[in-house]
């Protein structure tokens, strides 16, 4: 029973269908307000079901150039990661309290879990012999190097917080504070400060680029390198791909809700208001997305590098002040 | 040279989601800068001066309204101006003004459409759908005016096909004022954005000299602040019974071109309320007896730049030659000035600045089946050219 119980909680819910369903439809959203932005109707509920099973049943080509084995695993192995790092997000948020599903450090994991996307995307493009992926790979590589210090300075500033909360100040419970659980029972809004705030608003724009939404499409960039990365990708494979962007679409906001604004909860009211919390940071995605042109791709570097970069290290500081004198809005 | 082919091909084309038409661009790419660009078009040639030739003279302005979808009001004039200083026809003044009216209306409905491209290229969708919804109602009057949203076939030799319909003034100046407030917001807020002019400002500079070598026209020349067009120039239809502007920038980067064109919308805007005011009474056409032999050229200021149309008669129901050469012509080599040392995601919008439009453009190109390979290169087009010539000169 235990085994049934265990393959359930990952297949079926809340793993593999209830995540890819809920992306799916998260996918909808961006396109359905993506379109009334634009005046647009936009498409039905299901397209973005009907895109993926056509993908399936289409031939998958692969180019001649290619690598096989990487070709292909690129796809499965940032598809699984997607996939655990969502698994991981449910179980903190249905069970925070839950100790045999979560273990010390697991916010250590989840950031490795949100780069291996990025890092199967540039070893599938890479391997597929395209010069426009080439040029897509080399843009991914610059983009993952560029955001992944700002957000990893973000969650600095969130386990500060989560440790000005309660007070603890022995390396024990230090600690236990990289459970992203423990963050979860601790601290209840980082974001209702300053230095919270302002790490919500990096750690959303790092979100931005790992989504690949404008103005961080760099490495896509359909009118420049016609789909860079994925532009030898087809039918099943592509499918694969699209369902982790999907999953993506689920598991990044809802990460962010997870460290900065409580999570979601699981009674009935803290649902609702968890989903709200939800739709804000898409919504706030969307926004970005559609009133930004697409940057180049120094610019980018630049961007997170010379801005983001400083003003992480400011939120820093002031969150470590406001640690030291106690004072919750710092 | 032979390093070159070293380097990777970055191919833009043939079939690209950069434009809708046919056309190759080899980008010879060191990481993401550009070192040299290859233009290769001639996928979509249509013969239209072949077809012409074997039209009688008042069906060609229907063929050449074709040979650009956006520019088919300025093909036909230039044509059908050429064909009228053969003949030695004065059109109506009435006419004329209802000639200069659906060029501007035109020329805005062209400008609009570009600024939504431009958008789209640089992943501004949102920029791309709205500017495609400014310029809706714009289309709709060209169909209440000509009876077609494209393709209007409303110039004819010594007029016009057909006069403006009962009341349409009315209709007019109230969507003239929408657009010119939609614009004004989409200028503004084109003119503001931080990121706008971080991906435009000083991206593709077209320096001045540059710009008179390769004799490039229209708002591509006026953004590199050279002060060229036809409508003041060598003034048709009723463009020098009109108050208007030329509108120059001086910097020749891809900003600039933006900042003209939406100039220009507003310029058209007023070219077009001081026409409708100004319209005289009278009859829109005059009889036509026959093309006398001669030859002419004629001139008109498309959207995209100067269209100029050659018509030879030989006194027959039938042009002997004509020869149109749109303003992508010109335009497409400037990329050789405006586009090495670029990096790539600049390439491709200043690519995208001329305006180009292939099809209209398109020269024969003669290649090799499978391989692909150029069989008759330009000298060799050339020569044929030169020994055809001498052929027709000796029969004669």
């Amino acid at each position: 029973m235990e085994v049934i119980r265990h393959l359930f909680w990952l297949l079926v819910f809340p793993g593999f269908l209830f995540t890819v369903i809920l992306g799916l439809y998260a996918c909808w959203i961006v396109r359905k307000v993506t379109a009334l932005i634009h005046h647009r109707i936009g498409p039905p509920v299901l397209q973005p079901l009907y895109d993926v099973l056509k993908l399936l049943g289409k031939e998958t080509l692969i180019p001649e150039a290619a690598n096989k084995t990487v070709f292909i695993s690129a796809p499965v192995v940032g598809f699984a990661s997607v996939l655990l790092l969502s698994i991981l997000l449910w179980a903190v948020d249905f069970s925070p309290a839950n100790e045999n599903g979560m273990f010390l450090g697991d916010v250590i994991v989840a950031i490795y879990l949100m780069v291996i996307p990025s890092l199967a995307l540039i070893l599938g493009s890479s391997a597929s012999g395209s010069p426009h992926a080439a040029i897509g790979t080399a843009r991914e590589i610059k983009l993952v190097t560029s955001y992944e210090l700002v957000l990893v300075m973000a969650f600095i500033v969130v386990l500060i917080k989560a440790m000005t909360f309660h007070g603890i100040s022995d390396a024990q419970n230090d600690i236990q504070l990289l459970s992203l659980s423990a963050i979860t029972q601790y601290q209840h809004t980082p974001i209702m400060s300053i230095s919270g705030f302002l790490a919500f608003l990096a750690a959303l724009l790092c979100v931005q680029a790992k989504l690949g939404f404008t103005p961080f499409d760099i490495p896509e960039a359909e009118t420049e390198i016609a789909g860079g990365v994925l532009i030898e990708y087809s039918g099943a494979l592509l499918a694969l791909w699209k369902m982790m962007q999907a999953i993506m679409l689920v598991a990044l906001p809802l990460f962010l809700v997870v460290l900065f604004m409580g999570g979601i909860g699981t009674s009935f009211g803290s649902i609702a208001l968890g989903t709200g919390k939800y739709v804000l940071v898409l919504v706030l995605l969307i926004l970005i997305k559609n009133t930004n042109p697409r940057m180049r791709i120094d610019q980018a570097v630049k961007f997170f590098w010379f801005y983001c970069g400083p003003v992480m290290a400011i939120a820093i500081v002031l969150a470590m002040l406001g640690k030291f004198y106690g004072k919750w809005w710092l | 040279m032979k390093k070159k082919f070293k380097l990777p091909i970055l191919a833009t084309g043939p079939v690209h989601p950069l434009q809708e038409e046919m056309e190759f661009f080899q980008l010879y790419v060191d990481g993401e800068t550009v070192v040299d660009i290859d233009v290769r078009l001639s996928y979509n040639h249509r013969g239209i001066e072949k077809i012409s030739e074997s039209l009688q003279f008042d069906q060609v302005p229907f063929l050449v309204s074709r040979i650009c979808g956006i520019c088919s009001a300025s093909h036909p004039l230039a044509y059908v101006q050429a064909v009228e200083e053969i003949a030695g026809i004065i059109p109506p003044e009435r006419a004329l003004y209802v000639r200069t009216i659906i060029n501007e209306l035109e020329r805005i409905h062209s400008h609009i459409l570009w600024v939504g491209l431009a958008g789209h290229f640089i992943g501004y969708e949102t920029v791309f759908m709205w500017a495609w919804k400014y310029r809706e109602p714009v289309l709709d009057m060209l169909e209440k005016i000509t009876g077609n949203r494209n393709n209007y076939g409303n110039v004819k030799i010594g007029g016009c096909r057909e006069d403006l319909p009962e009341g349409i003034e009315e209709e007019i100046y109230p969507i003239l004022d929408q657009i010119e407030k939609k614009m004004d917001m989409l200028t503004k807020a084109v003119l503001d954005d931080p990121i706008l002019h971080a991906r435009l400002k000083g991206v593709g500079v077209l320096k001045k000299e540059d710009a008179v070598n390769y004799a490039v026209t229209g708002p591509t020349a006026r953004a590199s602040g050279i002060p060229i067009d036809v409508r003041r120039d060598d003034p048709y239809a009723a463009y020098d019974l009109v108050d208007w502007n030329v509108c120059v920038q001086e910097e020749g980067d891809v900003f600039a071109k933006v900042v003209v064109r939406l100039l220009e919308v507003f310029e058209a805007i007023k070219i077009i309320r001081q026409a409708l005011a100004k319209l005289p009474k009278g009859p829109i056409t005059t009889e036509v007896k026959e093309i006398p032999p001669g030859e002419a050229i004629g001139r008109a200021e498309a959207p995209r730049g100067e269209t100029f149309h050659y018509v030879r008669s030989e006194g027959g129901n039938t042009p002997a030659r004509h020869k149109a050469r749109a303003p992508s012509y010109v335009n497409v080599p400037s990329f050789k000035a405006s586009c090495i040392g670029e990096k790539i995601s600049d390439v491709l919008i200043t690519l995208a600045a001329v305006d180009p439009c292939y099809s209209c453009t398109e020269r024969l190109g003669v290649v090799a089946p499978r391989s692909g390979k150029v069989i008759y290169d330009f000298d060799m087009l050339l020569q044929l050219s030169r020994e055809k010539t001498t052929r027709i000169r000796k029969g004669l």
